[in-house]
């Protein structure tokens, strides 16, 4: 009950936004611009589902935006030596779930704290990631690869579609699974999850490789966009991802938040950039005021919070 | 209207008063037009059920939230309090159950937290802190030294702490929290002369508590609230036991202890000389169908410990578990339930119940296996079975969904007792089961563990309370450092006598 008035706070701020933005701006509100901006928009909001995961179980994930630059080099490695590119696709995404799952190990059988174990993977997969290029760009892809990001299906972006995909599946696991109830008990109470039977650390631990799975398959959107993998991509991809999932409601306190919410969130960060840019706004004061908008939304958030109190 | 007073009292004016208060949280009405007065030095008791509004009258008082209407007036004078640094400078301090102390710092440290004795700015001068630290203590006959770390403290002393700090602050209404729940006969008794000096500095004391015998010690007057409203108050000694527990419950509870035998049945669970390294020692013992065995015994003899050994939530160094005679592993608390046991922790709030989950999936939450196909929850089977609970235990709660974090201690409990037996468990380990609950909601637990073992469970029961240990239990364990001192059946059993086990003595 409480999540949709929450919801329905911040849904009314990306209202607000784009009202603005369609009276400041006629270029904002054409068919265009939206298809635009929810495809600039997936990549941040596919990673920002799997951290939103993370979240909701009390910890955290830095290591996004490297695991997303690894799985891409690798994918585009594996593509450049002439493997069909589906087998390539899931190369990729295999290398962004083995490195969650690593984190998962880390924090559940090595007991470090979430911060630490994915702070260190996200100096190891960007390092192994610039060994394995030798700090160069892989570029240059055939046709049907750059397919899955120019791709279009009744003129909407296959990035569009495969993010819409993945917010409806990822909705389903939180609202209505095993995996996303436990996924709410592990962050309520983990002492008390744990007596009631739940396998804590597996459960911790699929959380984790959901959240690396996801970054492999933004970096297959991004590569296929860019027709290039890039060892430095993704730099700061963990903090926007952070940003989505905490403009959207969920606490990083653990135990509450929700997909949809994330979603609003991601689009609140991409309407606010592609309107900045509209108004031809530098990218100084972009940053500037993105980093307020993420200030002000949750201080708005805690302060309706108290009031249901 | 308030009942009419004693006639030496007639002149009393009133320190503080409250009138229609009301107090609405999200579907709940916490307070309905109840009133409260508290003279100057007197031990005001707050009495009622679990969920009768005691908590959310004291957290107006002290400024946690704000009342929808009321007043509140303070030596006769309109106050609005803001928030919690607002009602201490107005002189209301609070003593929370869960202490507010840091436990790194000295207790002067704490005392004078954030208001240190400066030499220059920034620069605390610590000789006066610690010399006016120590006055305070010593004022209240507390044998504390001002430099000892908090953390070294019994939570006996760490209350008495929070008291003299609230002395610091010129506190002139002091609310107390169920303040003797946590501790020993003899600490208890050390409260109650701080009480007393306090009292005699014209101190008034708001005082929360739920056992009967303390209320008749310490207090000069009890006000009842029952379902958010108020009931009437009264002065101690001109009423009884009978009454108070009426006006509580509006009902008379006959049996304090309504123990059913049940038919003892076959052995269900056996243990064969558990071990834990300095915990446990040598602990074997069997349990029936339809007993309850109670686990009797002193803070830290190693009871909750081994209820946590046999549910497998803590690691053991030796031993054997038998279930229905057959010899079992139990590595997690998973394998545990699979073996249809249940575990009722002694701190519901953080080892029992997920107070962000509704109501319905705390209830759902051991047993989602059976509730799901492939991983996918049966939302409607949920629903049934939460629904089920929550009218056979009659669990008060607006709807399945609500949050478990809205609903009382007592109703809680009953939630969490319906996890285990949604989870159908047969083996139940009840770790202090009415510890903070009200007379009413007792009973209602009581009766359920009877109705229990009528259907075969087997009940452990760990319990402090003897009186609930004699009275519903068939037999009795007494733990002492780790190991088992004593058996008796409850016939043979006398507090005396579990006593001297407890403590050690032959």
């Amino acid at each position: 009950m409480i999540y949709y008035g929450r919801q329905f706070g911040t849904l009314i701020g990306l209202l607000a936004l784009c009202l603005a933005l369609w009276i400041l701006t006629p270029h904002f509100l054409t068919v265009s611009n939206l298809l635009n901006i929810a495809q600039q928009t997936s990549i941040n909001a596919i990673i920002a589902v799997g951290m939103t995961f993370v979240i909701i179980t009390a910890g955290i994930d830095l290591s996004v935006g490297s695991i997303l630059a690894l799985s891409g080099v690798v994918m585009a490695t594996t593509l450049k030596a002439g493997v069909p590119w589906p087998i390539a696709v899931l190369v990729g995404l295999l290398v962004g779930f083995f490195c969650g799952i690593v984190n998962g190990f880390l924090i559940t059988r090595g007991k470090l704290p979430p911060f630490i174990s994915t702070l260190g993977m996200m100096s190891v997969a960007r390092g192994v990631a610039l060994m394995f290029t030798e700090g160069r760009p892989v570029s240059g892809f055939s046709d049907q690869f750059r397919f899955i990001a120019n791709g279009e299906w009744f003129h909407v972006p296959l990035p569009v579609i495969v993010m819409i995909g993945v917010y409806l599946l990822a909705h389903f696991l939180l609202t209505r699974t095993k995996l996303g109830r436990y996924t709410y008990a592990i962050g309520g109470n983990e002492e008390a999850a744990l007596l009631s039977g739940v396998n804590v650390n597996f459960y911790k631990t699929v959380v984790y490789g959901l959240c690396g799975l996801l970054s492999g398959l933004a970096a297959v959107i991004l590569t296929a966009r860019l027709n290039s993998a890039q060892p430095i991509a993704g730099i700061m991809y963990e903090l926007d991802a952070i940003a989505a999932t905490v403009i959207g409601g969920t606490s990083l306190m653990g135990g509450e938040g929700s997909i949809v919410g994330t979603l609003i969130g991601a689009l609140i960060m991409g309407v606010l950039r592609n309107g900045l840019n509209l108004l031809g706004v530098s990218s100084f004061i972009q940053q500037t005021v993105i980093g307020s908008v993420i200030i002000l939304a949750v201080l708005i958030d805690m302060a309706l919070k108290k009031q249901k109190k | 209207m308030l009942q009419p007073e004693n006639a030496k009292y007639a002149t009393r004016r009133a320190k503080l008063e409250m009138q229609h208060i009301h107090k609405v949280f999200p579907g709940v009405v916490a307070l309905d037009d109840v009133q409260f007065e508290l003279w100057r030095g007197e031990v005001h008791i707050l009495l009622g059920e679990n969920g009768a509004g005691k908590s959310t009258l004291v957290k107006i008082l002290s400024g946690a939230f704000p009342m929808n209407s009321g007043q509140i007036l303070l030596d006769g004078e309109e106050i609005h309090i803001k928030n919690p640094r607002h009602a201490q400078t107005l002189g209301i301090s609070t003593i929370y159950q869960e202490l507010n102390l840091v436990p790194q710092l000295s207790v002067g440290e704490n005392i004078f937290l954030g208001r240190e004795p400066m030499v220059a700015p920034g620069l605390i001068q610590r000789k006066n802190l610690y010399k006016e630290a120590q006055r305070i203590l010593d004022g209240l006959n507390i044998a504390i030294d001002a430099r000892t770390p908090v953390r070294n403290l019994s939570i006996a002393h760490q209350q008495m702490v929070e008291v003299a700090k609230a002395l610091s602050l010129n506190a002139k209404i002091l609310i107390m929290d169920e303040p003797t729940s946590a501790l020993t006969d003899q600490e208890i008794h050390c409260l109650f002369d701080i009480i007393h000096t306090l009292k005699q500095r014209g101190v008034s004391i708001i005082y929360i508590s739920h056992r009967m015998d303390e209320l008749f010690e310490i207090g000069d007057r009890v006000t009842i609230l029952r379902d958010g409203k108020y009931i009437g108050t009264r002065t101690i000694t001109d009423t009884t036991r009978a009454e108070l527990i009426r006006m509580m419950v509006n009902r008379e509870v006959k049996e304090q202890y309504p123990k059913q035998k049940a038919v003892i049945g076959e052995q269900v669970l056996r243990v064969e000389e558990l071990n834990r390294k300095d915990v446990l020692k040598d602990i074997s013992f069997s349990l029936n169908r339809g007993e309850i065995l109670a686990f009797a015994g002193l803070l830290g003899s190693g009871r909750t410990e081994l209820a946590r050994a046999i549910f497998a939530a803590d690691p053991i160094d030796s031993g054997r578990i038998f279930i229905h005679g057959k010899l079992v592993k139990i590595k997690k608390p998973r394998s545990a339930i699979n073996h249809k046991m249940g575990f009722l922790t002694e701190d519901r709030k953080s080892q029992g119940l997920i107070l962000n989950l509704s109501v319905k999936e705390n209830i759902c939450l051991a047993s989602l296996d059976r509730f799901s196909r492939m991983g996918v929850v049966n939302t409607s089977g949920e629903r049934t079975a939460a629904d089920h609970f929550i009218k056979t235990l009659r669990i008060r709660t607006p709807n399945r969904d609500q949050k478990a974090l809205h609903l009382s201690g007592g109703n809680q409990q009953k939630v969490v007792i319906s996890k285990w037996l949604c989870s159908q468990s047969d083996i139940l380990i009840f770790d202090e089961p009415t510890r903070g609950i009200d007379v009413g909601s007792k009973v209602e637990i009581y009766q359920l563990m009877n109705r229990l073992t009528a259907d075969g469970a087997a009940i452990i029961m760990i319990s402090s309370d003897l009186p609930e240990v004699l009275g519903m239990s068939d037999r009795i364990l007494v733990m002492c450092r780790g190991g088992i001192a004593a058996e008796f059946t409850a016939e043979a059993a006398t507090q005396e006598a579990i006593l001297h086990k407890a403590i050690g003595e032959n």
